[in-house]
């Protein structure tokens, strides 16, 4: 298999071969953070910019963290979102980057479509690390990578996607990511976070958690941004945790091997109870760890790694 | 200077006309309409319009010129060229400009740039509120004294109901058209696009047609309360189309124009983040493309109107949600349409009178007629010429177009203002 992509800009472009093909690399690369000496040689001389116009601070570490174990220099520069506004333009800031020549960018944006945008205007490759509502393909990769290493497989497993929907960018890559690897995605939530059509992405609507939860392998809480309170799509967070927080109780309903996964960061007692969270089911901090070895992944590949690999 | 158009079609709706007959101008009118070849051609400069249509001059009631304020943007003079090169011998001017067209100086400015532009006519629309900020009623007698055609706040819709209805009342006072921007602004909040899958898989936020739907209804419904005149602008849906049918039925005034890019796009055309089809009301689905095809050919609709809005990189190449809405059109508008014709959806005579006739009729103009007498606005087409849409050849000054590339069938060949040939292509 030969991976011939510049960018990674998300997970609906992507054939199932290809995201197995990442899989496979991020799990070879796994071993390599095991070692006392974490770093290999594979992209020195190489240079990765991270971009970020949102706070981030565990995509932001991963993907650093990622660079320097195999060996790319690295910068990172972290923009507040006001200045976006009263500053530069993102298409300046991108003809300013491709003059200090990067080999890969890393981009995070409040705006859908931000990384395409830049996508199309430069000639080094460029990474979503999350644009807007649109998508977060490293995330959909290492929660795949999570749930095959704990699952052995990918096909036939019912996935519950539980939350936000239409706020989150990781429910829409997730929806494309678990879909296209041959699972049946159920999505839940209050209907005010439901946005219409999401049926035809390949996804079950359901109102329920508990309907959704039920004979679930892998259940998947979303955060809430708990600033959509006051734009009414909720009442209370009272209400919310009632009916869409995950508890303990639901997990009788689910398979009893069933993994329980967070994008993070958590609202403990919000959309997850603490002892779900920090329970056995509960493979947050692997998805975190998967997260370090499918970004080395990405960023070798899209220089080139996969070439003839 | 006298004028002979020789052996072109000629489709006059307000005449119920469609046959060969040749053309004489004379001077700023029309003097003569007759079989070909019996008007005598001696001293009279001769126009072959063989294989041409000979249509009353077209007229775009919906506009933004730019001027004054954003003449970066577009200014009158360019604005009524494009207006001329796209085969339009009248436009109506949108009166969100800076400062807004709210009061008789703004109105007299524009109609004196506009004669010094000596292209396209420019006929002004009057806000419906002062600074259209939807608090206070505008001085409409004294717009209309300085040549205003109609009232608007387009670009901010009239939210407060009573204000509606006040304006709905008052302007008849002076036989002005109001032109509602029908837009539920809350119910829009921040959305981007139309809301449907699009909208979900490129995380843009939507704008559901309830938005426009909702916003109709009110003001049809009014204008059944207050016996107003109302025309809605830029329609894109289905179900708007159907309510303005039903207002129709029931005897309502009212009359509702739709842009090109609603019966040529569907929000598919948003999926590269393409901020030249970012327009509000947005493109929808292939379900409301039919509907308002079906609402033209069957008079629900009465107008096509390109809502012309230039925007310069400044405002569109951005990331999506920064990017300003709107798209220009009067170059392509024609182009755009005929293929309606080309498609069976419309006769040529329904398309004028869609692009001349009831436009000029809604807004009271002179034009939008070849019955001797009236203004020699003229418009020649060939309806079957082929061209490719090139934005780096329009005369607007901006280029946010989306149909650059695109290959059209039918364009404007000449378009003659009072007597005068303004555009030749």
């Amino acid at each position: 298999m030969e991976f011939r992509r510049k960018d990674l800009l998300g997970m609906a472009e992507l054939e199932p071969e290809e995201i197995r093909f990442i899989l496979d690399t991020a799990a070879s690369f796994k071993e390599i953070s095991t070692r006392s000496i974490k770093k290999v040689p594979t992209l020195r001389g190489k240079t990765v910019v991270s971009l970020f116009y949102e706070a981030s601070t565990r995509t932001r570490m991963s993907f650093e963290i990622a660079a320097k174990r195999l060996s790319a220099d690295t910068v990172s520069l972290t923009v507040a979102a006001s200045s976006v506004t009263k500053g530069e333009t993102l298409e300046d800031t991108a003809h300013n980057l491709e003059a200090m020549a990067p080999d890969i960018l890393v981009i995070r944006h409040q705006a859908s479509g931000a990384a395409q945008f830049l996508a199309r205007r430069l000639k080094c490759g460029v990474i979503n690390a999350g644009d807007g509502l649109h998508e977060h393909p490293t995330q959909a990769l290492l929660d795949l990578l999570t749930v095959r290493e704990a699952k052995g497989r990918l096909d036939g497993l019912k996935v519950a996607i539980i939350g936000d929907i239409a706020h989150s960018r990781v429910a829409r890559s997730n929806i494309h990511a678990f879909t296209k690897m041959g699972s049946r995605v159920t999505v839940a939530g209050p209907p005010t976070m439901l946005p219409p059509h999401l049926e035809d992405l390949g996804a079950q609507v359901t109102f329920s958690l508990t309907d959704a939860v039920r004979g679930a392998d892998v259940i998947m809480m979303l955060r809430l941004q708990l600033e959509r309170m006051g734009q009414m799509y909720l009442s209370t967070l009272r209400e919310y945790s009632t009916y869409f927080g995950l508890a303990e109780r639901h997990l009788k309903l689910a398979k009893k091997d069933v993994i329980i996964m967070h994008p993070g960061p958590l609202n403990r007692g919000v959309e997850i109870s603490a002892e779900v969270a920090d329970g056995p089911h509960s493979l947050i901090l692997e998805q975190v760890t998967n997260g370090v070895a499918v970004r080395m992944a990405v960023l070798y590949l899209l220089m080139g790694g996969g070439e003839k690999g | 200077m006298s004028l002979l158009i020789t052996g072109g079609l000629v489709v006059d709706p307000a005449q119920d006309l469609e046959a060969p007959q040749d053309l004489l101008i004379d001077g700023a009118k029309i003097t003569a309409l007759a079989p070909p070849g019996t008007i005598p051609p001696e001293g009279r400069r001769v126009i072959s319009a063989k294989g041409l249509v000979v249509a009353p001059g077209l007229i775009d009631m919906h506009v933004h010129l730019r001027e004054p304020g954003e003449e970066y943007k577009e200014t009158i003079l360019t604005g009524a060229q494009a207006a001329a090169r796209g085969g339009f011998t009248g436009v109506a001017a949108m009166p969100n400009t800076r400062p807004v067209n709210d009061n008789a100086a703004v109105t007299r400015f524009i109609l004196e740039a506009a004669k010094k532009a000596g292209a396209a006519r420019v006929y002004p629309v009057g806000a419906i509120s002062v600074g259209s900020k939807g608090e206070a009623l505008c001085e409409y007698g004294d717009l209309k004294e300085a040549g205003a055609v109609a009232l608007s706040d387009d670009g901010r819709p009239v939210t407060n109901s009573l204000l509606m209805r006040r304006a709905l009342e008052y302007a008849q006072v002076f036989d002005l058209p109001l032109i509602s921007h029908a837009e539920d602004l809350a119910l829009r909040a921040d959305g981007l696009i139309h809301e449907a899958l699009v909208s979900l898989e490129l995380g843009l936020r939507g704008i559901p047609a309830a938005a426009e739907e909702i916003a109709i209804f009110r003001d049809l419904t009014l204008a059944g309360l207050t016996k107003g005149r109302l025309h809605i602008a830029h329609v894109s849906t289905a179900g708007s189309v159907d309510l303005i049918r039903r207002a129709k039925a029931q005897g309502l005034k009212v009359t509702a124009e739709t842009a090109p890019h609603y019966f040529t796009l569907t929000d598919e055309a948003v999926r590269d983040y393409d901020t030249n089809a970012k327009v509000n009301p947005p493109l929808r689905t292939a379900a409301d493309v039919a509907a308002i095809k079906a609402g033209l050919a069957d008079g629900a609709l009465d107008a096509i109107a390109c809502d012309h809005a230039p925007h310069t990189p400044l405002e569109k190449d951005l990331e999506f949600e920064a990017a300003a809405f709107g798209l220009i059109g009067l170059e392509t508008s024609l182009g755009l349409s005929l293929k309606l014709v080309h498609e069976g959806v419309l006769t040529l005579s329904q398309l004028i009178a869609l692009m001349s006739t009831h436009p000029a009729r809604i807004l009271g103009l002179p034009g939008g007629s070849l019955a001797p007498g009236a203004l020699a606005d003229v418009t020649l087409i060939d309806p079957h010429r082929a061209w490719t849409v090139d934005i780096q050849s329009f005369a607007s000054k901006s280029r946010n177009c989306p149909f650059n590339g695109w290959n059209l069938k039918g364009r404007a060949v000449m378009t003659i203002i009072g007597g005068k040939i303004a555009g030749v292509k």
